[in-house]
């Protein structure tokens, strides 16, 4: 009896000892690594979700890299997204550098040491991190430990059509949200049966980037207090964005609305139906220029800053973007580091990278140089990059856990699931602290 | 080597048999051992040592990166006080659980007795009504999404011609759990297939006395067509139970691509589009061990899992043994 006693608790230590081989071990030490000899060569290994195109571009900006430094050759691997990032951390086979183009994970990240601290680098190299706007500074780091670099970010405004402008009498883009809410109305075209024929403005939650995230800056709405605890029902800026989704929504038709929705084309396809002159505005990055410019030319389209509920706000926007970052087990920490710094910090490649993927580059020079090659619509985002009012989500361990509770409270109010704001906003925001409490 | 002496019941010691027989029992269970070895390795590698993980993790937290560390019992109070969406797709689960397994078991019983009863074309019919099974889950949710569009889909612009508004379909909360229930009756020839031959393996003799003592088809059906096929009929409850808790792919798919996001299907984003109407325990179970890196509080979950379905398994089995249904022909 003893000896299966003693096995059956053999068997279950299996699963804790094995976890213990699995999972990474110990952070590391967190001095900063120095860079590689120039007689000693080292092969870097990047990891990053870019594919084709993209991924050959990102090739030859790295090669910059490499004429810096011949000792150091980069092997760049498209196809990774964080999923395998994360898996190949646990495995003990993390790659040198990994690129994410999700922010929604760095607060796990930080926390659990998956991505290496880089302040004594940044310390050590003086990097001046002034240079990169204060939301992308926020969108890379966790509870004050940058564990990543931001490479290019993603800024949201507003896209109109000016042909449809034009034709419903409308001078210039919306200011404000009610504002916009007039022009949606003006400029929305229905068939016979009463469906929707032109959307003037989509505001279905969750419709392409229509999403909880890139609105709420615009209605002053606050996702937590310095402490971390959820503000989604005490801050007044949620009860306005969701009254104003649902005003809008009942004024469209909701039914008409889906249906509109239900037959769109793929967001990132040349049948996203502001592309093809089914939607008059959107909210949206500024890589759809880049989209644009490649599918429908001939479009007359203009951008502007997303409208604010507060015309006092005007100009603020969401930011996100691709982040850059040393994982923990990375072999060469050293040499990763150059890479990361001359990625992020230096103007030529990020240059090269905004002019190859439309995006908008994170550093201060990068965004005055006189190399960048956009469309002259991309200069909103640009202007709205060095405004000062860019804002974001906060990072969280547990990945998206709040933007998916909110959104779906969001598509539940607005739709007429349920009439009870205040009560679904507390719920929400208790169901958020709760989550966020879970494994801590 | 210690004693070499045992005792009979009777109490006389015997001596031990000799080396060679020895040898040849242990020989013996040595070649049991190589035989059954496949199968020992695998069901330890992928059942025993899973189930002791999970067990073990469940009182963890566990966020995928950083070792493992006892948290006691805190994932098992959350599941039960602290998750308000546990419950949410607990009900979607029930729900789904209960049009699975009712309908299908339902469809396929009533349309395996009229393949039976074709006599001309059965092969045709038999093969059409099995082929929907063979649609690959990702498949046939994308299928039906399509034809169920509420703008764009066959099945609306057909009740359009009637002057008949259709549903929202997958679009709608209060429609998408049955519209994924029709999505799995038409994928439910497997289970047509194992009625159709049960009821071939009903002996004619018996329909023939009952024909020629007076009773009518439903009397005939009732009296010797379920209890001789009870068997199956247990098998297909039993089975449509645990098709119903443990439901995942077609609901992902379906509320990824109705919800017309560019994110891609399982994605925090879209699971359980619209108003997660259609997220299933399972996919909860997913959201928190992948998206969330609450392994722990996820293993938690699985093992609530296993634990129902064992119950709701030995109390159903139970209760249609006792109900003479299931019970194997003496």
């Amino acid at each position: 009896m003893k000896r299966r006693t003693a096995a059956v608790l053999a068997v279950l230590a299996v699963p804790l000892t094995l976890a213990g081989c699995t999972g990474v071990g110990s952070a590391s030490s967190g001095g900063a690594q120095s860079a590689p000899a120039a007689d000693q060569k080292v092969t870097l290994t990047v990891w990053s979700a870019f594919s084709d195109r993209e991924l050959k571009g990102l090739g030859e900006v790295m090669d910059g890299f490499h004429k810096l430094h011949p000792n150091i050759t980069i092997k760049n691997v498209g196809n990774q997204d964080d999923d395998k990032i994360t898996q190949s951390i646990r495995g003990g086979t993390a790659p040198d550098v990994a690129i994410s183009f999700s922010t929604d994970d760095i607060g796990q990240y930080c926390s659990s040491g998956a991505f290496q601290d880089l302040s004594s680098y940044i310390s050590r190299d003086k990097v001046d991190l002034t240079q990169i706007p204060q939301a992308s500074r926020d969108y890379t780091t966790y509870k004050g430990k940058r564990c990543a670099m931001p490479l290019l970010a993603d800024v949201y405004g507003l896209y109109y059509n000016k042909a449809m402008f034009a034709k419903a009498g409308i001078t210039a883009p919306p200011k404000t949200m009610d504002e916009l809410a007039a022009d949606a109305k003006k400029l929305t075209q229905y068939n016979s049966d009463g469906s929707i024929k032109v959307a003037g403005y989509v505001p279905t939650p969750g419709f392409y980037e229509n999403t909880v995230q890139a609105l709420s800056p615009q209605f002053g709405a606050q996702w937590q207090d310095s402490s971390g605890k959820s503000t989604v029902a005490t801050s007044k800026g949620w009860q306005d964005m969701l009254t104003w989704q649902r005003s809008l929504t009942n004024a469209m038709g909701k039914d008409k609305l889906t249906q509109f929705t239900a037959k769109a084309g793929d967001e990132y396809s040349a049948a996203n139906d502001f592309e093809s002159g089914k939607i008059a505005m959107i909210i949206d990055g500024e890589y759809r220029t880049a989209f644009l410019k490649a599918e429908h030319p001939d479009l007359a389209y203009g951008t502007a800053p997303f409208p604010t509920f507060h015309a006092a706000d005007y100009g603020t926007a969401y930011t996100t973007g691709t982040i850059i970052g040393i994982p923990k087990g990375a072999s060469n920490t050293g040499a990763a580091w150059e890479l990361v710094k001359y990625m992020s910090t230096q103007t030529k490649p990020l240059v090269q990278l905004a002019n190859l993927l439309g995006n908008v580059p994170t550093t201060a020079d990068a965004l005055k140089s006189p190399d960048l090659k956009l469309p002259p619509q991309f200069d909103t985002f640009l202007t709205l990059s060095a405004g000062g009012k860019l804002q974001n989500n906060p990072p969280s361990p547990n990945g998206g856990a709040y933007i998916k509770v909110m959104e779906d409270f969001d598509l539940k109010y607005v739709t007429g699931g349920t009439n009870d704001l205040m009560g679904g906003l507390q719920q929400a925001a208790k169901q958020i602290d709760a989550d966020n409490a879970l494994g801590q | 080597m210690t004693a070499v002496l045992e005792k009979r019941p009777g109490g006389a010691s015997v001596a031990r048999p000799p080396a060679r027989r020895r040898r040849r029992g242990r020989g013996r269970r040595l070649t049991i051992l190589a035989f059954t070895a496949p199968w020992l390795i695998g069901l330890t590698l992928f059942f025993l040592y899973p189930a002791v993980a999970t067990l073990v993790y469940s009182f963890t937290n566990f966020d995928l990166i950083d070792n493992p560390t006892f948290a006691g019992v805190k994932n098992y109070v959350f599941l039960f006080t602290s998750d308000p969406l546990l419950w949410t797709s607990i009900g979607n689960t029930v729900w789904l659980t209960v049009a699975l397994t009712v309908g299908r078991v339902l469809f396929g019983l009533v349309a395996a007795v009229v393949l039976v009863r074709i006599k001309r074309g059965a092969g045709i019919f038999r093969t059409l009504f099995y082929l929907p099974a063979l649609a690959p889950p990702v498949a046939a949710s994308l299928a039906f999404v399509f034809l169920l569009n509420p703008a764009t889909g066959p099945v609306n612009q057909f009740l359009h011609l009637f002057g008949i508004q259709g549903p929202l379909w997958f679009n709608d909360p209060a429609w998408a759990k049955p519209s994924l229930a029709v999505l799995g009756l038409w994928t439910s020839g497997t289970i047509i297939v194992i009625f159709l031959a049960a009821l071939l393996d009903v002996p004619g003799e018996l329909y023939e006395a009952a024909s020629l003592d007076g009773a009518n088809g439903w009397q005939q059906f009732r009296s010797i067509t379920v209890p001789a096929i009870s068997p199956v009929i247990t098998f297909a409850v039993v089975n449509s139970i645990i098709t119903g808790l443990q439901y995942f792919t077609e609901a992902v798919v379906a509320g990824a691509v109705a919800s017309g996001s560019s994110y891609t299907s399982g994605s925090s984003n879209n699971l359980g589009y619209p108003s997660n109407s259609t997220l299933t325990f399972p996919m909860w179970l997913y959201e928190q061990a992948f998206h969330q890196f609450h392994m722990g509080y996820a293993s938690a979950m699985a093992i609530v899992l296993f634990i129902v379905s064992g119950v709701f398994t030995v109390v159903l089995v139970n209760r249609m043994r006792s109900a003479g249904i299931g019970e194997e022909e003496e």
